[in-house]
């Protein structure tokens, strides 16, 4: 708000720059995106593009990988915005069972698609009305009310097909793994709820009601905001974000396994967090959680580059992890 | 019968109601060495989670508690076994590593949720170094330790009894314990009185660290092997004990030996699963439906303490 006030003031262009620049260096998110860039460099110089064009190539697939990251992340996000404890450890889960569910359902069958793509939607829904009764109406802490949920979710997921790779129809398919002009279509749907998400925090009383829950629950409720319903809207946001990404997910990689969701546990809190959101809620922002997450991808593929064995390639992943959110936090504190 | 004994009820019903269920399924279970062979691996889940609970009692969480105990196995399970100094040598290095991390943590004001989930990385990679495949072999004092059977109980009853007692003198009765839960309590009035939260916090963490590395100690002891991976449940169940046994996430408030109970009450749960002969495919979501169920009683007595 205090940014559009102060660009009124017409500066000339060398003050300009200045106050870009000091501008930039107070967003949280700005360190994301410099570790995603300098990864990205030690990538390309460790040669995991392989051959002509390989530049591009890293970038694309970096793009592809990234977006589900940015769904689940997002969908967390909102959640770590509520305030200390708030955090959803059902979403591997949801998004198993979600994409589980809805390639049974579509049996490789092309005709089913958008019925498919309303079931994984409405078992996220489902997920996430399970999660906000737990917390809301028998008060169990967030983290141990997804947590339980997410076995229940699990031991659903696998009663459901045992496990079973059903291929996703064959358009669909196609759809996961293909681009548009150049950008893949994963990335495309996850900048769309990008978007819509950055509209919500930033633009519409919504948001504000999210980040004023988040800074001071009491005051907020004082203040006239409906905390319950702002809980609901983001624990089910949540679940349905991670119900479509799972959709996504079980689409582009030819089928839903029982542990596709895992990694995402940590990938959707470290996304967050990278990205410059507050984990101790009420300032959040969604540029940041597509520097993290991209970092996150090209942190992977560039150690992979380097040809370090995987003890190695763990340690250095969780150190450098380590290293950034202590870097980011320091400049964040100094503000 | 005051708060606490209020708060360390409950527990110890849904321990006693668990255990009356499994030994009217399976009377069979009901003698020393029935005992012995439910509650065994209950010995590493207490002390991880005695571990998660000094973490949990200065408001942070431990997301790598899994890991660490694995790494610890894998350490134990090779170089404790063939050169025990440099095997101590190494346990020791990662206790004070973990309390490095409580105070990097507590100076820079980092998110603990967040630099535990990157240690986790760091162990598993470590734990991978050490032991590639599954194997190495318990130390023979640490076996011997683990499948002594003493007198009338057997290890696997005296050993969480002896944690459990141990930490509630050290957290309820010592000055450090009360210093430490007054961390958790309110950080600042700590640091105005004079004490520096920033050795408290490396303190916590340092316990932690310890604990962590009995429990890994205490697993290779029972399953005389060790792999990268042999404790990753580990994080989940510890805070899942933590909280059964009346914790909570802020605030400092924690019981020692309701965290033992609810322990117990998670291995016991596994058994107790097993005993129904459950598809396996509702192990897990039955284990969730246990804590769901156990939490929801507790918010009926909550209520009555908080009318009372």
């Amino acid at each position: 708000m205090t940014m559009t006030a102060k660009n009124n003031a017409v500066p000339t262009p060398k003050q300009g720059v200045k106050y870009l620049l000091g501008a930039l260096s107070r967003k949280a998110w700005i360190w994301a995106y410099l570790a995603a860039g300098a990864t990205y460099v030690a990538a390309i110089l460790a040669g995991s593009g392989g051959g002509g064009g390989g530049i591009w190539s890293l970038l694309y697939v970096a793009f592809t990988f990234a977006s589900f990251a940015v769904m689940v992340g997002i969908g967390q996000m909102f959640v770590v915005t509520l305030g200390p404890g708030n955090v959803d450890l059902s979403i591997p889960a949801t998004m198993t069972l979600a994409g589980t569910v809805a390639l049974k359902f579509m049996a490789s069958d092309g005709a089913l698609v958008v019925p498919g793509l309303l079931i994984a939607i409405g078992v996220g829904l489902a997920c996430g009305l399970f999660n906000f009764g737990l917390i809301l109406l028998m008060r169990i802490p967030p983290i141990i009310a997804t947590l339980s949920s997410s076995f229940l979710f699990q031991s659903l997921a696998i009663w459901s097909n045992r496990g079973l790779r059903i291929k996703p129809p064959q358009s669909l398919a196609d759809f996961a793994t293909g681009g548009t002009v150049g950008i893949p279509n994963a990335a495309l749907v996850a900048l769309l709820v990008s978007v819509l998400a950055w509209v919500i925090l930033e633009k519409a009383i919504v948001g504000r009601w999210i980040l004023a829950t988040g800074q001071n629950k009491r005051a907020a409720r004082l203040g006239g905001v409906p905390v319950n319903a702002v809980h609901f809207g983001v624990y089910v946001g949540c679940a349905v974000l991670a119900g479509l990404t799972g959709f996504m997910l079980a689409s582009f990689s030819g089928g839903a396994n029982l542990n596709m969701g895992t990694e995402y546990m940590l990938m959707s809190i470290a996304v967050v967090v990278i990205g410059g959101s507050s984990i101790a809620g009420g300032n959040s922002n969604v540029p940041g959680i597509w520097a993290a997450a991209l970092f996150m991808f090209l942190l992977v593929s560039m150690l992979n580059s380097y040809g370090l064995g995987a003890g190695v390639r763990l340690i250095l992943t969780g150190l450098i992890i380590v290293s950034v959110v202590a870097l980011a936090s320091k400049k964040r504190g100094r503000v | 019968m005051n708060r606490d004994h209020l708060r360390i009820l409950l527990p110890v019903l849904s321990l006693a109601i668990l255990l009356a269920a499994v030994f009217y399924l399976q009377p069979r279970a009901m003698s020393y060495f029935g005992l012995n062979l439910l509650f065994n691996l209950a010995v590493p889940v207490a002390l991880a989670t005695i571990a998660q609970m000094m973490i949990l009692m200065v408001n942070d969480i431990d997301l790598s508690i899994g890991t660490f105990v694995s790494f610890c196995a894998c350490v134990t399970a090779t170089f404790v076994q063939s050169d025990p100094v440099i095997g101590y040598a190494i346990l020791l290095a990662a206790i004070l590593v973990y309390a490095g991390m409580g105070a990097v943590i507590h100076a820079r004001g980092l998110p603990a949720i967040v630099v535990t989930l990157g240690m986790s990385f760091f162990w598993s990679g470590l734990a991978i170094l050490i032991l590639p495949s599954p194997g190495g072999a318990a130390p023979d004092w640490l076996r011997a330790m683990m499948k002594a059977k003493p007198p009338f109980l057997p290890v696997a009853i005296i050993a969480p009894i002896l944690i459990g007692l141990i930490m509630h003198y050290f957290v309820k009765r010592s000055s450090l314990g009360v210093l430490l839960r007054g961390v958790g309590g309110n950080a600042q009035a700590i640091e105005r009185s004079g004490w520096s939260v920033l050795g408290l916090k490396a303190i916590a963490y340092g316990i932690a660290g310890l604990f962590g590395v009995l429990a890994g100690m205490a697993l290779v002891g029972l399953t005389t092997s060790a792999d990268a991976n042999i404790a990753l449940r580990y994080t989940l169940l510890s805070i899942a004990g933590v909280i059964l046994g009346g914790g909570e996430f802020t605030g400092g408030r924690v019981s020692p030996i309701g965290a033992v109970i609810g322990a117990l009450t998670l291995t016991l749960a596994a058994s107790f699963l097993s005993f129904l002969h459950l598809s396996s495919d509702w192990q897990i979501g039955a284990q969730g439906a246990i804590l769901i169920l156990v939490l929801a009683v507790r918010l009926v007595f909550t209520r009555r303490e908080a009318l009372a």
